[in-house]
């Protein structure tokens, strides 16, 4: 890793504050993706500033029809929490099933969806269930956060706050885990509530993307079966070593199926 | 930039000078001698570094040191009392749980906070559990059959 000034401060304003100040100052949530990226030297911020001692950041909360849920809050408590499994079992299904266990103790929500990795699980449901992104200056929708690859709508500054999402009707979650890190070769949010059905794909394409074709079909009849004949195409998606583009097309309509089965 | 880092490591209060980039597990090994926990791939992958900080299971070649000031940190040598071992190492060198022995650190700390979540985890949420242990002597039926006889003996043998 190269040199860098660490930081710890104990509110938002505290870290926009050391940001503003800092040459290249980065945040730092649960340092999941920031500490091996650092350690690989692929960046070399001047100053990192610890989000984790701010305690109004964490915690999981249910505001009327909504499960909102702190930006600071690992990956474990959104797994474990009683509100969570009760309102949205697909969410703490989702989160229960990031990285490994160590790696779900320290990443954080928040830190997952500001790096908007490709393959990363937490943007299905941010776009799959309608959530609202949360920040120290406004609201973001979901369908507006992902903006392409490790790239969201956040300005220079902007800290997320928290992540809110409406209590669907009934949702499920599925993904095709590559077998070393967990991340999404392709995962499916499938989600039902009272303005229709929603699908969002992470680990297929550059960013997370809707299937609308699925979605008018599921809205007709929720069932696996309808989603017969329903292809994505491979043009846009991504091939690695890991699949090609073509497996990856593939692999959506199997776990959006499968999602549609255990959504029920 | 250097930093001082004043840590609860086993029960007892621990202080060092570190760069601001030093990782705990550095920390540990270098600076305090702790040579239990082990550098296996470095890139948080196979679980040979795993302590407990604040007491949920970590992987120390992830979390910088600096990130654990304040923190009560348990390593590897923190379990034993005295010549006595823990349950979980002694359910370990019972069922030959270890052939070379260089993940069995990381092993013992994760089984430690799969058990204190699930007291009585079966075979299968020990295997999954194990998602971020890696074993290069791939013994994995002796490490699972070590953790369930460690978490029956922590229950008081039921």
């Amino acid at each position: 890793m190269y040199s860098f000034n660490y930081r710890r401060v104990s509110s938002v304003d505290e870290a926009v504050a050391a940001l503003g100040k800092a040459e290249d100052g980065k945040l730092m949530a649960g340092g999941m993706t920031l500490l091996p990226t650092m350690k690989q030297r692929l960046a070399q911020p001047s100053d990192l500033i610890d989000l984790s001692g701010v305690g109004a950041l964490a915690g999981i909360k249910r505001e009327g029809n909504r499960i909102v849920i702190g930006a600071m809050t690992r990956h474990a408590d959104v797994a474990d929490s009683a509100e969570v499994r009760s309102a949205i079992p697909a969410l703490a299904h989702l989160a229960g099933r990031i990285g490994d266990p160590q790696v779900r103790n320290r990443g954080t929500i928040g830190g997952s969806i500001a790096n908007a990795d490709p393959a990363a699980d937490y943007p299905a449901a941010v776009v799959g269930l309608g959530a609202t992104v949360h920040t120290n200056q406004r609201e973001i929708a979901g369908d507006d956060f992902f903006t392409g690859m490790f790239d969201t709508a956040l300005e220079d500054g902007e800290i997320i706050t928290a992540v809110s999402f409406p209590v669907p009707e009934k949702a499920a979650y599925v993904k095709f885990p590559n077998p070393a890190s967990r991340y999404a070769v392709v995962g499916v949010m499938v989600a039902r509530t009272g303005g229709g059905v929603r699908v969002a794909v992470t680990g297929a394409g550059p960013s997370v993307f809707r299937v609308p074709a699925m979605e008018a079909a599921l809205a007709k009849s929720f069932s696996a079966a309808a989603l017969d004949g329903i292809t994505v195409a491979a043009d846009d998606l991504n091939t690695d070593i890991h699949a090609s583009a073509e497996y990856r097309a593939h692999l959506v309509g199997v776990m959006a199926a499968r999602a549609v089965a255990a959504a029920g | 930039m250097s930093v001082r880092v004043t840590m609860t490591l086993n029960g007892k209060e621990v202080s060092a000078e570190v760069e601001d980039r030093t990782l705990l597990v550095s920390m540990l090994r270098e600076k305090l001698g702790m040579t239990g926990t082990h550098v296996g791939c470095d890139t948080s992958q196979c679980g040979a570094c795993v302590v407990h900080v604040d007491g949920r299971s970590v992987k120390s070649c992830t979390v910088l040191a600096a990130q654990c000031d304040g923190a009560s940190v348990t390593t590897i040598e923190g379990l034993a009392k005295g010549n006595t071992l823990h349950p979980m190492q002694e359910a370990f060198r019972d069922n030959h749980g270890l052939q070379c022995g260089f993940c069995t650190p990381g092993m013992v700390m994760s089984a430690l906070d799969l058990v204190a979540r699930n007291p009585d985890p079966s075979e299968h949420e020990i295997r999954e559990w194990l998602e971020g242990n890696l074993c290069r002597c791939t013994g994995y039926h002796n490490i699972v059959k070590s953790i369930k006889a460690g978490a029956q003996a922590m229950r008081g043998g039921k």
